[in-house]
């Protein structure tokens, strides 16, 4: 055991050259155990492919608290009206029964990684060969004084991990009166879903725009100016939202008056509106950090780029939007199923003594919808690159569409539902 | 055609500089096609509203992806995505998929 980590350990520092396995034979005499922490876009992929690449020889274990898997991809959708829940909800069974993978409907509590050992919060212990861990985002309250007690959490939403919170603030949006504000405070990058934000801002125009005309959107951005698809979607508020969404750039959030319905900022004025929409900022998932993987500024962790593997902790693996990313990668559904993928072929690779691909390259295609069914893509092309040991964008490729258009709406919802059975089916 | 000709040539210097002594091997050919499986469908066996690629022929997607490459054929994204990939790596993945049961 002790020469197999210490090989692998080498086969890391070394880079896809030393990434040959000494020990084929692992974990007894059942075939390898990898246990996966998260059944998100990254970890269920994770989980699928590892099984279908391994020919079902490679055991795994996917740890997940929620009875199914809430899409954030298309969940603004929910918020203007058009889609609803049931639409982006997906069961985890076809894991179990298709791929074979074992789902254990629990909460990891810690990680052991010098013995190799996972603990959950029902006290059960599993064993692993491989650990990948894939928690998503936790949010940093603590930089919102006001936010950071239960109390406030369950007044101000942030709907950015889909489920009750999508539920309740299409709730609140329902409830407010005509003529209301809708004020959605947007934190500094890097955060999940780069144009989320304001695709959001568009759903909720539509919905006011068709049953409170009188109403307004106020987005209020901790950054310069907008993030992702800048000039689509200043045309998309200019033309079909004119008068009702305002963008304010440069509006660092402070805090939250939650009792007074008041977001305060660093340097502007303070916002008093009918419906706050706080998004936070965000870190690698708890489980991450408690566990030392976020080695970079303690908020994401640092991976190899060929295996996903912590720069951190041997036999650990990162995925999804825990990650500290490489330059232009976006934290993004899409891009989380890639790093499933990627990390399963190199996860069986590895417990298989075969060669870990010394040159992945993969895509990333994001579509955002102005309207129920207008949409603007951004697309991009990630290769390795062995020298600076990172993912980088290959010049010349990706982009953004031309203008909004109702064929890429259609192109959207097909892509929603391929992804959701690359993930879960 | 001269230009396709022209392209094929630039883009297999570039693989070639890029990775002289490796030819994809099948894994690596695996993993490259599984990122069009996000849309596509696993395999190449895609949902309701998207092409599948799985059991296509060869040629054609070759062609196609080429055409989308150079701009020759309009698309919404398939003509950036296109560049992302050396002509080498278009028709190993094309046989990837071309070899997948329909």
């Amino acid at each position: 055991m002790m020469q197999r980590r210490h090989f692998l350990q080498t086969g890391t520092a070394l880079g896809a050259a030393g990434l040959m396995s000494g020990c084929a034979t692992v974990g007894g005499g059942s075939g390898p155990k990898v246990v996966v922490i998260g059944g998100g876009y990254a970890g269920a992929t994770a989980a699928k492919y590892i099984r279908m690449w391994s020919d079902q020889k490679i055991q795994v274990t996917l740890v997940e608290p929620n009875p199914a898997f809430v899409s954030c991809p298309i969940s603004n959708l929910v918020l203007g009206g058009s889609k609803t829940m049931a639409d982006i909800t997906t069961p985890y069974d076809n894991l179990s029964k298709r791929h074979g993978v074992q789902m254990v409907k629990d909460r990891v509590v810690s990680i052991d990684a010098a013995k190799r050992v996972v603990k959950l919060a029902g006290g059960t212990e599993l064993t692993y060969d491989r650990l990948i861990v894939s928690p998503g985002v936790d949010f940093m309250w603590e930089t919102l004084p006001g936010m950071n007690n239960a109390a406030a959490q369950q007044q101000v939403m942030h709907a950015w991990k889909a489920g009750d919170q999508t539920l309740t603030l299409r709730k609140q949006l329902e409830a407010m009166r005509d003529g209301g504000v809708f004020a959605m405070s947007i934190p500094l990058a890097p955060y999940r879903c780069p144009p989320g934000p304001y695709e959001r801002a568009c759903q909720v125009a539509e919905y006011f725009s068709k049953h409170k005309p009188k109403s307004k959107v106020l987005i209020l951005d901790g950054n310069d100016d907008v993030t992702s698809k800048g000039p689509l979607f200043k045309k998309a508020w200019a033309e079909r939202y004119k008068g009702i969404i305002e963008y304010r750039g440069k509006h660092a959030l402070r805090d939250v008056d939650v009792a007074g319905k008041t977001l305060k900022f660093e340097f502007s004025d303070d916002v008093k509106a009918d419906v706050l929409n706080v998004i936070p900022s965000m870190r690698a998932g708890d489980i991450a950090v408690n566990a030392g993987l976020a080695t970079a500024n303690k908020r994401w962790c640092d991976v190899d780029f060929l295996t996903f593997e912590s720069k951190a902790a041997p036999n650990v693996h990162v995925l999804g939007d825990s990650i500290q990313i490489a330059p232009a990668m976006p934290k993004s559904g899409h891009m989380a199923n890639q790093h499933g993928k990627t990390c399963a072929a190199a996860v069986v690779a590895l417990l298989t003594g075969k060669q870990v691909n010394p040159l992945p390259i993969y895509n990333n295609t994001c579509y955002s919808f102005v309207s129920s069914e207008d949409v603007v893509h951004v697309a991009s092309v990630h290769r390795y690159d062995a020298e600076k040991k990172t993912m980088l964008t290959v010049p010349g490729s990706g982009g953004v569409s031309a203008a909004a258009n109702e064929l890429e709406g259609r192109y959207a919802l097909a892509w929603a539902r391929n992804i959701w059975a690359d993930t879960l089916a | 055609m001269k230009m396709t000709h022209g392209l094929m040539a630039t883009a297999l210097l570039a693989f070639a500089g890029l990775s002289q002594a490796q030819a994809p091997d099948a894994a690596q050919v695996r993993s490259w096609a599984a990122s069009c499986a996000n849309c596509h469908g696993t395999d190449g066996r895609a949902q309701p509203g998207m092409e599948s690629l799985a059991g296509a022929n060869k040629d054609d997607m070759v062609k196609k992806m080429l055409d989308f490459k150079a701009g020759r054929k309009p698309a919404t994204i398939m003509h950036q995505l296109a560049k992302g990939y050396s002509d080498e790596q278009i028709v190993a993945i094309a046989g990837y998929f071309a070899a997948q049961k329909k």
